[in-house]
C-alpha cells in the first residue's frame, strides 16, 4: 500500500513549551481516495493540519509529496507545491466584496509574472474554465457576500482547486451547510476523487463519514489510534479507537412527564405558517428536529422574547407568558444557549467567570455592585459541575477548545434554575465527549423544568431527548416518543414537503 | 513570556514614573506641590471630556462631538449669565441639560437611524459648532458686550459661578488645590466604580464586546448605548463649565483642542496595566500623562509648539503597546 502514497508522513512531532501535541504521527494519502480523519478535540487534528499547510513548523519527522522530500515554510508555499487546505471558516476562503469570478482566479492577481493592469475579460476567462472544470453552477458576476454560505463554500473549495492541488484538506467542510448544500459538496468531492486529488477530510460528523469515506484514520492525544481501509469500513470501530472507550448509541430512558409546564397554543412564527401547539412537561427533554431554515430557530427566538409570535398564545406555569424582550424571558424563568457560540453567545472580552455571571448582575449584585466573591464561587461551581478543562475561572475564552468553550455556554444558563430551558444546536462545533458531557449533564439535571433542544442532527435527538417533535416550514410536523420510534415515519417528516423536492 | 507579560502590565506606568524621575533632576522645582497641581489642573478638563468619552469607548462606540459639547455648554453658560442675567445654578443646570440633550441625540442617531457611531457625532460635532455661534451672531460673549440688536448685555459672570473655576480648596498648604482638580478626581472615582464594580458597567463592556451576546443574555443593549452617549455628553458639559469659570467669559476660540487631547487619553488608557480596553483608571493615567510630559518640557524650555508632536508620539507608543505587545488587538 506504502509505495502509491501520494503524500506521506513520517514520525511527525510537534510539542508547544512543556505540551507534546503530536507525538509521532504518520500518515499516508493516496490519490483519488478520500482520508477521513477522526479525533475529539485537543486530539492535535488541527496542529497536523496546520503543519501540512505551512502555518506551524514541525517539531521533528519528515513528510513527503511525490516521493519529494516536503517542507513548506509558509502557507503559500505549500499551496505552491500543490497541497491546498480549505479552512473550517468559511469566509476565510473567500473575499466577500469580490465577484464570484474575481474570487476563483484570486491568487492569480499577484506573484511573479502577473500583468500590472486587472482584465475583467481575461479573468472571467480563467473563472469559467476553473468553474467548469469543478462543475460549478454558480452565476460568476454574483457577489460573494450575496451567496448562500454553501454557494461560498463551494467557491472557497474551487479556487484552491484552480491550483490543480495534488492533496487538498478540508477541514470540517460541512459544519455550517444543511443537509442538501452538503450532498452539493460531496458530489463535488466525488467529481475530485475521480480526477485523482488525494482528499484529507476532517470531520465530527457521521453522515458525512459515511457517504465519503474510503479510510479513516483515528488520533487520539497526538497518535493515530487506528487506521481502517478494509471494506466495509468498521465505523464503530473508528470511533472507539478516537474516544478510547467503547461507545454505544445509549439508549435513553424516555420519561413522562405529567405536569405541564409550557402550554403553547395556535403560535404562528412565519406569514402563512400553520400554528404551532405544544406541552412541555417537568422533568422532560424534547427535541425539535427539522433541516436548516425551517424555523427552529425563530421558534427559539420567539420562546425567549426576541421576536414576536404573530399570533397565538403562551402560558408558563400556569400564567399567560408574553416575553417582550430577552430580559423579561430570563426574569420568568426561560434561558436559552443560542446557536453559534462566537456570534450569540460568548463575550471575547471576558474570561470565562464573566461569562458565566452574564445573564445574572441583577441577582449577583446588591445596590447594583456586583458581589464578586458569589460570581466566583458560581463559576468555580459550574466549571466543576460541567466538567470544564481550563486552569482557572480568570481563563480568556479563546484559550479553550471548541467543546470548552460549549460547556461554558451552557454552564453560563445552569448557573440558575430554569423554568424552560432552550438549547439551540448545543452540540454544534463540537467533540463527541464534550457532546456526551453536556447531553448527560441536561438529562441528569431535568427535574423540575422544560428543556427543549433544537438540533438539525437526528442522531443527538435520539442521544437526548424523551420526545422528539419535527419541523417543518416554520411549524411542527411530527411528535413521536423516544421509545420505539418509527424512523421511516420521522425521516419522511423531516424531509416531507416542498422544501424537500427542491432540494 | 513572563518578561513580556510585565512589560505589558507595568511598561506605561514605569515609564509614567521614569518620566517624573528625570524632571524631577533635570528641572528645577518639578517635585513640588504646587507643580504637581499645575499638572492636574493643566489636564483637568480634558480628564474630564476623556473620561467621559472612554464611556463610549466601553460600549464599542466613539465620541466626536465631546469637544463642541464642552465650548456649546461655556458659551450657553455665558449667555445665560451674561445675557439672560440669571444665577450660577441656573447656568451650570442649563448646561448639564445641553450635555443630556446632545448625548440622547447622538444615542437616537446610533441606535435608532443607524448611523455609525463616528459619523452621527461628527454631524453633531459640526451641528454644534455652528449652532453656539448663532444667538451672538459669531461674537464672543463678555459683559458689557453688544448684542446683535443694538442693546448691551449687562449681566455678569456670578462669583459663585467663577469660583468653579479659581477657588482653591486648602490641602496642608493653603489654597492649593482647584476646584476642577477636584471635580476631576470625584469624576474619575465614580466612572471607574461604576464601570469596574456596577452591574451596569460590567455590561457595557458586554454590549462593547459582543452586542448579540449582550441582548440574548437579557440586556437592553439599545438603552446601555444611548445611555453611555449621555454619560458622555453630560461629562462633556461639565468640561464646558469648568471651561467658561477658568475664562470667565464665552470665548469663541477656545477650546479647539479638547476633543483630539481627550481622546488622546482615553487611548493611551488602553496601555495602561495591560488593558488593552477602554477603561477609567487607564484614562486617567493618560491625562496625567500628557499633563507631565508637557509641564516637565515646558520647564525644560522646551517650545510650546512641539507640545502637540510630543503627544503625538505618546499615543503612538502607547498604541503599539495596546495593540503589537499584548496581541490582544487580533481580531
Amino acid at each position: 500500500m506504502g509505495a502509491d502514497a501520494v503524500f506521506r508522513v513520517d514520525g511527525l512531532r510537534k510539542s508547544f513549551g512543556q505540551n507534546e501535541v503530536l507525538g509521532g504521527i504518520s500518515v499516508e494519502l493516496h490519490a483519488g481516495e478520500v482520508t477521513v480523519l477522526m479525533g475529539a478535540n485537543g486530539a492535535g487534528k488541527s496542529t497536523l493540519v496546520k503543519i501540512i499547510s505551512g502555518v506551524y513548523s514541525r517539531g521533528s519527522g519528515s513528510m513527503q509529496l511525490a516521493g519529494k522530500v516536503f517542507d513548506p515554510q509558509t502557507p503559500a508555499e505549500a499551496i505552491r507545491a500543490g497541497v491546498v487546505t480549505v479552512h473550517q471558516n468559511i469566509n476565510d476562503g473567500v473575499v466577500a466584496d469580490l465577484d464570484v469570478a474575481t474570487n476563483l482566479t484570486l491568487d492569480r492577481l499577484s506573484g511573479k509574472g502577473v500583468p500590472t493592469f486587472f482584465n475583467p475579460a481575461r479573468v472571467r476567462r480563467e473563472a469559467k474554465a476553473v468553474a467548469d472544470r469543478m462543475g460549478l453552477a454558480i452565476d460568476l458576476k454574483a457577489r460573494v457576500s450575496d451567496l448562500s454560505l454553501a454557494d461560498r463554500q463551494m467557491v472557497a473549495i474551487a479556487r484552491a482547486m484552480a491550483h490543480r492541488p495534488k492533496v487538498l484538506i478540508l477541514d470540517e467542510p460541512t459544519s455550517s451547510l444543511s443537509s442538501a448544500e452538503a450532498d452539493r459538496l460531496f458530489a463535488l468531492i466525488d467529481r475530485l476523487r475521480e480526477q485523482g486529488v488525494a482528499i484529507l477530510y476532517i470531520s465530527h460528523r457521521m453522515s458525512d463519514i459515511r457517504r465519503l469515506a474510503d479510510r479513516i484514520i483515528s488520533m487520539r492525544d497526538g497518535v493515530v489510534s487506528g487506521v481502517f481501509d478494509r471494506k466495509p469500513l468498521d465505523y464503530e470501530g473508528a470511533v472507539n479507537a478516537m474516544l478510547g472507550r467503547k461507545i454505544h448509541l445509549d439508549r435513553v430512558v424516555a420519561r413522562n412527564s405529567a405536569h405541564p409546564v409550557l402550554t403553547v397554543e395556535g403560535l404562528r412564527i412565519a406569514p402563512g405558517a400553520r400554528p404551532i401547539s405544544l406541552t412541555l412537561g417537568a422533568g422532560e427533554v424534547v427535541a425539535v428536529t427539522g433541516l436548516v431554515g425551517v424555523g427552529k430557530t425563530a421558534l427559539a427566538e420567539t420562546l425567549f422574547g426576541v421576536r414576536r409570535p404573530l399570533s397565538g398564545a403562551m402560558t408558563l406555569n400556569g400564567k399567560p407568558y408574553a416575553p417582550g424582550s430577552t430580559g423579561e424571558a430570563i426574569a420568568a424563568g426561560v434561558f436559552l444557549v443560542a446557536k453559534d457560540r462566537g456570534e450569540n453567545g460568548i463575550v471575547g472580552g471576558f474570561n470565562i467567570e464573566r461569562n458565566i455571571s452574564l445573564p445574572f448582575h441583577r441577582r449577583m449584585s446588591r445596590f447594583s455592585v456586583l458581589k464578586r466573591r458569589i460570581e466566583r464561587a458560581t463559576a468555580r461551581r459550574q466549571i466543576d459541575e460541567l466538567g470544564i478543562v481550563c486552569r482557572s475561572e480568570k481563563d480568556e475564552m479563546s484559550a479553550l477548545s471548541g467543546g470548552n468553550q460549549q460547556k461554558v455556554m451552557v454552564a453560563r444558563w445552569m448557573a440558575q434554575e430554569a423554568r424552560l430551558f432552550i438549547l439551540d444546536e448545543p452540540f454544534q462545533g463540537v467533540d463527541i465527549s464534550a457532546r456526551r458531557d453536556i447531553a448527560a449533564k441536561l438529562r441528569a439535571s431535568a427535574d423540575g423544568r422544560a428543556t427543549l433542544l433544537f438540533v438539525t442532527e437526528l442522531d443527538e435527538a435520539l442521544e437526548t431527548a424523551d420526545r422528539i417533535l419535527v419541523m417543518s416550514e416554520q411549524t411542527i410536523v411530527g411528535e413521536h416518543r423516544n421509545a420505539d420510534i418509527d424512523l421511516e415515519r420521522l425521516l419522511a417528516e423531516v424531509a416531507g414537503g416542498p422544501l424537500h423536492s427542491a432540494a | 513570556m513572563m518578561l513580556r507579560d510585565h512589560a505589558i502590565r507595568y511598561g506605561f506606568i514605569v515609564l509614567l514614573f521614569g518620566l517624573i524621575a528625570y524632571f524631577a533632576v533635570a528641572a528645577d522645582g518639578f517635585v513640588s506641590p504646587q507643580s504637581a497641581v499645575f499638572i492636574f489642573q493643566s489636564v483637568a478638563i480634558t480628564g474630564v471630556l476623556a473620561l467621559g468619552v472612554t464611556a463610549t469607548l466601553v460600549v464599542g462606540g466613539f465620541d466626536l462631538s465631546i469637544g463642541s459639547v464642552a465650548t456649546s455648554a461655556m458659551m450657553a453658560a455665558s449667555y445665560v449669565m451674561v445675557v439672560l442675567e440669571q444665577n450660577a445654578v441656573v447656568a451650570v443646570v442649563a448646561c448639564l441639560l445641553i450635555g443630556v440633550l446632545v448625548g440622547l441625540i447622538n444615542g437616537w442617531l446610533i441606535v435608532y437611524m443607524r448611523v455609525p457611531d463616528l459619523l452621527a457625532t461628527l454631524g453633531m460635532m459640526f451641528l454644534l459648532v455652528g449652532l453656539q455661534r448663532i444667538p451672538t451672531e459669531g461674537r464672543s460673549i463678555a459683559t458689557g458686550m453688544t448684542m446683535p440688536d443694538g442693546s448691551v448685555a449687562n449681566g455678569k459672570f456670578s462669583d459663585a459661578f467663577l469660583a468653579l473655576g479659581r477657588h482653591r480648596f486648602d490641602f496642608f498648604i493653603p489654597n492649593l488645590i482647584p476646584v476642577s482638580v477636584v471635580v476631576l478626581l470625584v469624576l474619575a472615582v465614580l466612572i471607574w466604580f461604576f464601570l469596574e464594580y456596577t452591574r451596569f458597567g460590567r455590561m457595557m463592556y458586554a454590549v462593547g464586546s459582543n452586542e448579540r451576546a449582550a441582548e440574548l443574555a437579557g440586556a437592553p443593549v439599545k438603552a446601555y448605548k444611548i445611555w453611555a452617549y449621555v454619560i458622555s455628553g453630560v461629562f462633556a458639559s461639565i468640561g464646558g463649565i469648568l471651561l467658561a469659570a477658568r475664562l470667565g467669559r464665552g470665548d469663541i476660540a477656545s477650546g479647539n483642542n479638547l476633543l483630539l487631547d481627550a481622546v488622546a487619553a482615553a487611548l493611551i488608557g488602553y496601555a495602561v496595566l495591560g488593558a488593552a480596553k477602554p477603561n477609567a483608571f487607564g484614562t486617567a493615567v493618560g491625562a496625567v500623562f500628557v499633563g507631565v510630559l508637557l509641564q516637565g518640557l515646558t520647564m525644560m524650555n522646551a517650545p510650546y509648539y512641539t507640545q502637540d508632536f510630543v503627544k503625538g508620539v505618546v499615543l503612538v507608543v502607547a498604541l503599539v503597546f495596546t495593540f503589537a505587545l499584548s496581541g490582544r488587538g487580533k481580531r
